[in-house]
């Protein structure tokens, strides 16, 4: 990315020389993030993230009309995108999930009506971590003739990626979430499929995507790819997850979507009688980056919708907290984020219990 | 010791932030989300959205702007839930019950000395301090901790902290007591902070604007509830029908205007009768009064009422307090009598006891 900051400054798009090279960077991220999700180069569209890349292949797939099946816990790039579409006229539904966070193929199958347009099912819970089963999606998207995007976003990096496979025209990734830049996404979007763009401006990106390219930021989005492939981190990552997992259920009551197939960084636990807002910010001070919910404008959190549609307790949901690992977590961070959790867990239970 | 700062993003609380940073206190700042101003915004007769209110984005970016020039780690917390429960829908039962709420109380006793507290504690820290104009102090004689009015009687807020516990006022800190407003902002300038200049909030914070007429309609449609139906008469003192209005929720008593009456001499609300629906009118004479119960008392200099006791009660905010004799007349209720009578005792407002400087203690009139 650095030469991209520093000093070549040349658009992707201009005939001149700095121009080329840049354009020439851009072209074998391009390549390079083709063969992380195994398709052509020219079926990568470069995004600003992965909200521009779900919002792309929603909006730029169904119009007033058609019908849109998602399920009730995508991120809020799809979620809202699609409520929006339900005031614009199209027809929507959410399928809903078990206890688990999982979508059920037969739900997805009676959603289908004539005039389905588009399936939209993230691969990997952001929150949970859990896999819905794409694959089966996608062979009865097929079946019906149907468009099937799925949002990777929070998958990539962590398990493989086959577009071919999966049987999707259209998947979602994003920079930040593969130890790439913020501000870096991508859309697959299969050959012969068509999506209107979203902005107006030039024929950038195959007229997929106007504006010039962040040539620094994808740059860092192919490399991030490169680095993602073949990596035996995800095998590591799992024992450590599931050795975090271990030491934290002393403390915690449960794993959200823990019985369903999950992402190996990925662990969200609830905690009976305990704010998880107050325990995030207690574990921050301390050095611990987690999260609970999600964040609202102000910054206040929000009980996680994603919980509340498996069927969660609000209670249970407030008290919930996630966890996540990245490829360079050592197994001493580990053992550090157990011992501190849990001291500040045993204070604050006996602080409510003391002042309820 | 760590203390949370409870900031809002205005003045006060930020030159709170700075002064006990500089005297190098480890400190952790605190914003509490409560209610969403957007929430209603579709209602009829509500405003978008209003610049630089209570929990405005703005408002939040201003405090996390203040946090981050001093260093001290900054967090969001969400508390609406608590803040509807305690204090939007006491609020909105009050006005329709024909009482006049202090929200600011509410919140107080609910929100920012109690669940506030309660977070700054599982986070860590000991104490928490505010922006309140305000002075507390531990009295090893009588071993109770003592809420003062502060330097600037101008400022002064002790009104609406009478419901503060011992245990609430030995963790909290007022550190502006001392201070006058102008000496504040001038310390705000003296520390750099940007909003050293920023206009203090007047109204409730909750309701842009200003209209609760509008805010109460505009909440029970959100709440898929029928404003319950209480309009009625206005009478005389004599019980004379003079009048009818639209519901006993648009009244408080004192109030002079929007009574829809011609009169040759100036009418005033004399009292609301929730169940007969009926509110009484009269010459401003008939509001005085010479007692008054405060009920669900709380006691701050003392442990408790065991017989008369001679102190300076104030009705309402902005009211000159005025000597009475307290008598206690039954659990946590105290009769009132004051030596002079009083104008507009209000339901729903609090009586609050005061020994020369220091709060006595209070409740709230019946």
């Amino acid at each position: 990315m650095r030469p991209f900051l520093v000093g070549e400054f040349g658009n992707a798009s201009s005939i001149h020389q700095e121009g080329q090279h840049a354009r020439a960077a851009v072209e074998s991220a391009r390549a390079s993030i083709a063969r992380f999700v195994g398709c052509r180069p020219a079926e990568i569209v470069f995004t600003s993230g992965g909200t521009e890349s779900d919002n792309l292949a929603v909006f730029g797939s169904v119009r007033a009309g058609d019908h849109v099946i998602t399920s009730s816990v995508e991120h809020h790039a799809v979620l809202h995108a699609v409520e929006r579409l339900g005031e614009r006229g199209v027809e929507v539904s959410f399928v809903p999930v078990d206890g688990q966070g999982l979508v059920a193929n037969e739900d997805v199958r009676r959603a289908l009506r004539p005039n389905t347009r588009l399936i939209s099912v993230m691969m990997a819970n952001n929150e949970t971590g859990v896999l819905q089963p794409v694959e089966e999606i996608g062979r009865i998207a097929a079946e019906a003739g149907v468009r099937f995007h799925v949002d990777a976003v929070q998958a990539a990096g962590k398990v493989p990626l086959d577009v071919d496979s999966i049987g999707c025209q259209l998947l979602s990734i994003s920079g930040h979430k593969m130890h790439g830049p913020q501000g870096t996404g991508a859309l697959f979007v299969r050959r012969g499929t068509r999506v209107e763009p979203l902005f107006a401006g030039g024929a950038h990106e195959r007229q997929r995507r106007a504006g010039t390219e962040n040539v620094a930021g994808i740059v860092g989005l192919g490399k991030a790819a490169e680095c993602a492939m073949g990596s035996e981190a995800a095998e590591r990552m799992q024992v450590l997850r599931d050795r975090l997992e271990m030491g934290l259920l002393e403390q915690a009551s449960g794993v959200n979507g823990g019985k369903a197939p999950r992402i190996v960084n990925t662990s969200n636990l609830w905690f009976d009688s305990l704010e998880g807002e107050a325990l995030v910010i207690a574990l921050d001070l301390k050095g611990l980056a987690v999260s609970s919910g999600a964040a609202c404008s102000s910054g206040a959190n929000e009980p996680s919708h994603v919980l509340l549609a498996m069927g969660v307790s609000p209670e249970r949901a407030k008290s919930s907290v996630r966890f996540s690992l990245h490829r360079q977590t050592t197994e001493e961070e580990i053992d550090r984020a157990i011992e501190l959790v849990s001291t500040q867990v045993v204070r604050m239970r006996e602080l409510s219990a003391v002042t309820s | 010791m760590t203390i949370a700062v409870a900031m809002s993003g205005g003045v006060d609380s930020s030159a709170v932030a700075a002064m006990l940073k500089q005297e190098g206190h480890d400190l952790v700042g605190l914003t509490m989300q409560l209610w969403n101003q957007r929430r209603l915004a579709d209602k009829d007769g509500m405003p978008e959205q209003v610049q630089g209110r209570c929990c405005s984005i703005d408002d939040v970016y201003d405090a996390r702007r203040v946090a981050e020039m001093l260093s001290i780690p900054y967090y969001v917390v969400n508390h609406q839930e608590r803040f509807e429960r305690d204090v939007i829908r006491p609020f909105v039962d009050e006005y329709l019950a024909g009482r006049t709420p202090i929200p600011c109380s509410l919140c107080n006793n609910h929100l920012k000395f109690d669940q506030l507290l309660l977070t700054a504690r599982q986070i860590g820290a000991e104490q928490i301090a505010t922006g309140h104009y305000a002075r507390n102090e531990y009295d090893p004689e009588r071993g109770r901790w003592i809420l003062k009015r502060p330097a600037d009687a101008s400022k002064d807020q002790t009104y609406f902290l009478f419901g503060l516990t011992q245990e609430q006022l030995a963790r909290t800190l007022f550190p502006l007591g001392g201070f006058t407003k102008p000496q504040v902002r001038e310390l705000a300038h003296g520390y750099g902070l940007a909003l050293a200049n920023k206009p203090d909030s007047q109204e409730i914070c909750f309701i842009p604007g200003g209209d609760y007429k509008r805010f109460i309609d505009a909440y029970l449609e959100e709440q898929g509830e029928a404003v319950p139906e209480t309009a009625g008469e206005l009478v005389s003192v004599g019980g004379q029908p003079r009048g009818t209005h639209e519901g006993v929720h648009n009244f408080t008593v004192g109030q002079r205007k929007g009574l829809g009456l011609a009169s040759p001499s100036p009418l005033y609300v004399i009292s609301i009768d929730r169940e007969r629906k009926q509110v009484t009118v009269g010459a401003e004479q008939e509001l005085m009064r010479d007692s008054l119960r405060a009920q669900r008392v709380n006691w701050i200099s003392v442990p408790g009422l065991a017989g008369e006791m001679r102190a300076q009660v104030k009705i309402r905010h902005r009211h000159e307090p005025a000597w009475a004799t307290l008598r206690p007349s039954g659990a946590d209720e105290v009769e009132v009598r004051f030596d002079e009578p009083v104008r507009a005792v209000t339901p729903g407002q609090a009586a609050v006891f005061y020994a020369g400087d220091e709060v006595v203690g209070g409740g709230w009139i019946v």
